[in-house]
């Protein structure tokens, strides 16, 4: 079980999220969009989105830091545990405050706003479920563990697991001891991140950094024209042979 | 001097009767499809009135086009690049559906199916977008014809930046018809607002394109643009526009609401300009000198040194020579009739306008003047303050001017060739007094009043000729086509709108592309890739004879939303299946 669940999930997961988004943007470039819902509904929308996105890029910085950066680097430069613990539970809990209000809006919206019910896929419902559940149970481990509890230091075991799975040395062990909700909260994710490519959540690798070095109208030019010399042979062959 | 062509458009407003047959036959061609409901990429409102959106005009509400910043420096309206990108999660200048307006169509069924009763069954109205009973409430064209009267036309922008007195007496002095498409701006701050580049303009012609593949709707161009001319595909999640038909045009025939227009008021030409001095004539200080510092950016055709620029930058023979015979250069330039709608939004509008001088001989006749006497008309055109005034503010960002110098001419040539009709001796003071020679007089009412076809269209690829073999079809010898003995009409057809695969326009993967959009639930057809020899017709879709991915499939050139819709019409043909 917990071989099933720490080790080949999380590959399969990251598999086909890599794998997935390549394909995807090979193969749908049409599909490949935020499929917004403003043009239905745009008051519950402009309270809602920026919350929930600006919120959200807080929450993923949070994550690499504390995924990502091992222990020993935030020691060395002189960040203790106790310090990292504050900043992080404050900085975690605003930012996790914001994105689950956002959600909030953003689902209301969703529910009770006709036209962007109707304009809601089976594939956006499991999404915005799996988001849901995964902003919830990140706010039972921010909130409930660090916050209220007494803190689980995830630095030690879930980070140290996570950053395992690239260097094809991932403990699975760690993860097990870890609390509940921190497992549940990886788990939702998890498949979150298998389902990602196949979802408008796309949409993040698109966000268009380049707007801000290009030039204001962009020319192009028609594609050059093949020459065909036989083009009724070529145009009508299918048909009439 | 860096030399581009532009096709580019102008309506001659003196003829608009105001049937909306452009708006319909575009509809059908292009928007015509689920997500787009709203849309028209042709629309003709009344003017005054509040135009399509309501009161798209009011860029102090939409934010749309370019203003100068405090340094004096071009920028659009919404401010920065950076502060677009912040406000990328909610635009805040974005309208609703319910601004164009919520469309919708009828529950006819019901008139067949209703059970026995003792009243009438009813057709309800019924939401396009929910399918819920909804109710009627606004239109695309719902104040035509100034309808609503002076509650619902009062709240034109226009009229509001005229002088109260003005404003009083607006209805019981003029009404026109303004059709418009998109501008095909020579400055589009659509373009410019697009934060994924997916929106540009083709070097060749101009036109103004959505690359549906690289759109990611992000929604900024439709607050952007000033004519609210794009619009966003709330399926698709992508943004369409007006494409000027370029599978027509390319193929040297006009555009569908060209080619359909009742009254004959359309002009398309190419526009040569120098592309070096846009921005600066985009920057001039003063808003009133935008239309003279357009003016100033085309290039005479005619000029040797014009020529020798536009041959070193590629421009082909064909095109020069439809420069020198263009009908939109001759009325923009040459005549000074046309003129550019809200150039004030600086930027620099390519579909123009003859201001129309019918309101003023309307008037004259009503009252029980001649309306065609030269001394009256031009007595009429100053002392009717009003619709000078009007037409500035939509056209010469107020200068009346212009206007007044377009109407002049207008009016010059309807009382010349009155004279000439009825053989009386012709006064060539009238001509005189606009600065025309009789002339050039007599060469602008051939244009404007008998505008025949090959006239009022000279677009390159063989215009002239095409449309007609293309008349030919109807009444003509298909044999006498391309191709000889067993050519069909259908051929000439599709060789014409290049249904098939042969001028390489098309991706060369096209056919083996997936949309996870095409899912109806049922077919898996287009959701995976295709493997084997999948590529060897290419998109050619001339086996079923749909339209739909050989003409405007044709992914990086526009809003090929064809090629991508649901069930069957657009999904790649199978190749194989054809034969």
């Amino acid at each position: 079980m917990s071989t099933l669940l720490w080790l080949a999930l999380p590959y399969i997961a990251l598999t086909s999220f890599v794998v997935g988004h390549v394909w995807r943007y090979r193969h749908d470039q049409f599909g490949w969009t935020t499929r917004s819902s403003q043009m239905h509904e745009s008051r519950l929308l402009r309270l809602g989105s920026p919350l929930f996105h600006f919120g959200l890029l807080a929450v993923i910085g949070g994550h690499v830091l504390g995924l990502l950066v091992p222990k020993s680097w935030t020691e060395f430069v002189g960040v203790g545990e106790g310090a990292y613990h504050l900043v992080s539970v404050t900085a975690g809990t605003l930012a996790g405050v914001a994105t689950a209000a956002g959600v909030a809006i953003l689902l209301y919206r969703r529910f009770t706003v006709p036209t962007v019910r109707q304009a809601t896929t089976p594939g956006d419902k499991v999404m915005y479920a799996l988001l849901a559940a995964a902003i919830v149970t990140g706010m039972v481990n921010t909130v409930g563990e660090n916050l209220i509890g007494g803190g689980y230091d995830y630095r030690s075991s879930v980070s140290v697991w996570f950053r395992g799975l690239f260097t094809f040395s991932a403990r699975p062990e760690l993860m097990a001891g870890a609390p509940l909700s921190f497992q549940v909260h990886n788990v939702v994710v998890l498949v979150l991140l298998g389902i990602w490519p196949y979802t408008r959540l796309v949409h993040v690798f698109s966000a268009p950094l380049g707007y801000l070095v290009r030039p204001y109208v962009v020319y192009r030019s028609r594609d050059p024209r093949r020459p065909d010399a036989n083009r009724y042979a070529r145009a009508w062959g299918d048909q009439h042979q | 001097m860096r030399v581009m062509a532009q096709l580019a458009m102008v309506m001659n407003l003196d003829k608009c009767i105001g049937c909306h047959t452009c708006s319909v036959t575009c509809k059908q061609a292009w928007t015509n499809r689920g997500g787009v409901e709203y849309a028209w990429f042709n629309n003709v409102e009344t003017r005054p009135g509040q135009g399509y959106p309501r009161q798209y005009q009011d860029q102090d509400k939409w934010k749309g086009g370019w203003a100068l910043n405090k340094r004096g420096k071009l920028t659009l309206r919404t401010g920065s690049r950076l502060r677009r990108m912040l406000n990328i999660f909610a635009n805040p200048d974005l309208p609703s559906v319910a601004d164009y307006y919520e469309p919708w169509t009828y529950d006819y069924q019901n008139l067949l199916s209703a059970p026995p009763s003792d009243t009438t069954p009813t057709a309800r109205p019924k939401s396009s977008i929910t399918g819920e009973d909804t109710k009627v409430t606004w239109g695309a064209n719902w104040d035509d014809d100034l309808g609503g009267g002076p509650a619902q036309i009062g709240r034109d922008p226009v009229l509001g930046k005229l002088s109260e007195q003005v404003k009083l007496e607006f209805e019981q002095t003029f009404m026109f018809y303004l059709p418009r498409i998109c501008e095909h701006c020579l400055n589009p701050s659509c373009a410019a607002s697009c934060p994924s580049g997916a929106i540009y303009k083709r070097a060749e012609d101009g036109i103004v394109l959505v690359d549906q593949d690289k759109c990611r709707g992000w929604r900024q161009c439709v607050t952007g643009c000033p004519y609210k001319k794009i619009y966003f595909n709330h399926k698709t999640g992508k943004a369409e526009k007006c494409t000027f038909c370029y599978p027509r045009v390319e193929v040297g025939i006009p555009t569908v609401c060209s080619e359909t227009c009742v009254g004959r008021l359309r002009y398309i030409g190419v526009l040569l300009y120098d592309a070096d001095k846009v921005g600066e004539a985009a920057s001039v200080r003063d808003e009133k000198d935008l239309y003279p510092a357009q003016l100033g950016v085309f290039l005479n055709p005619h000029d040797p040194r014009v020529v020798a620029e536009a041959e070193r930058a590629g421009i082909s023979a064909e095109w020069i020579e439809a420069a020198q015979n263009s009908p939109v250069y001759r009325l923009i330039v040459d005549y000074q009739l046309a003129l550019p709608l809200h150039p004030e939004y600086r930027t620099m509008p390519m579909v123009w306008y003859v201001p129309p001088l019918s309101p003023v001989v309307d008037v004259l006749s009503q009252t029980g003047h001649d309306g065609e006497a030269v001394g009256n008309l031009f007595g009429a055109i100053d002392a009717l303050r009003i619709p000078v005034e009007y037409l500035a503010e939509l056209f010469t960002a107020g200068d009346v001017g212009p206007v007044r110098a377009s109407l002049q001419r207008l009016a010059a040539m309807r009382a010349h060739m009155r004279k000439v009709n009825l053989g009386e001796e012709v006064d060539d003071s009238i001509a005189a007094s606009v600065r025309l020679a009789p002339g050039e007089i007599e060469s602008m009412y051939r244009l404007l009043a008998i505008a025949k076809y090959e006239d009022r269209y000279v677009i390159p690829d063989g215009a002239s000729s095409d449309a007609h073999r293309l008349e030919a079809l109807t009444t003509g010898c298909s044999l006498d086509g391309d191709g000889g003995p067993g050519m069909t009409a259908f051929d000439v057809m599709a060789e014409k709108f290049r249904l098939t695969d042969t001028n390489g326009a098309a991706p060369p993967d096209k056919a083996k592309r997936v949309n996870l959009l095409d899912w109806d639930g049922v077919s898996t057809k287009g959701l995976f890739p295709t493997t084997g020899n999948g590529s060897s017709t290419g998109n050619g879709s001339s086996g079923n004879g749909s339209t739909g991915n050989g003409s405007s499939g044709n992914q990086p050139a526009g809003n090929g939303s064809s090629g991508h819709r649901p069930a069957g019409a657009g999904a790649a043909p199978e190749p194989g299946a054809i034969a």
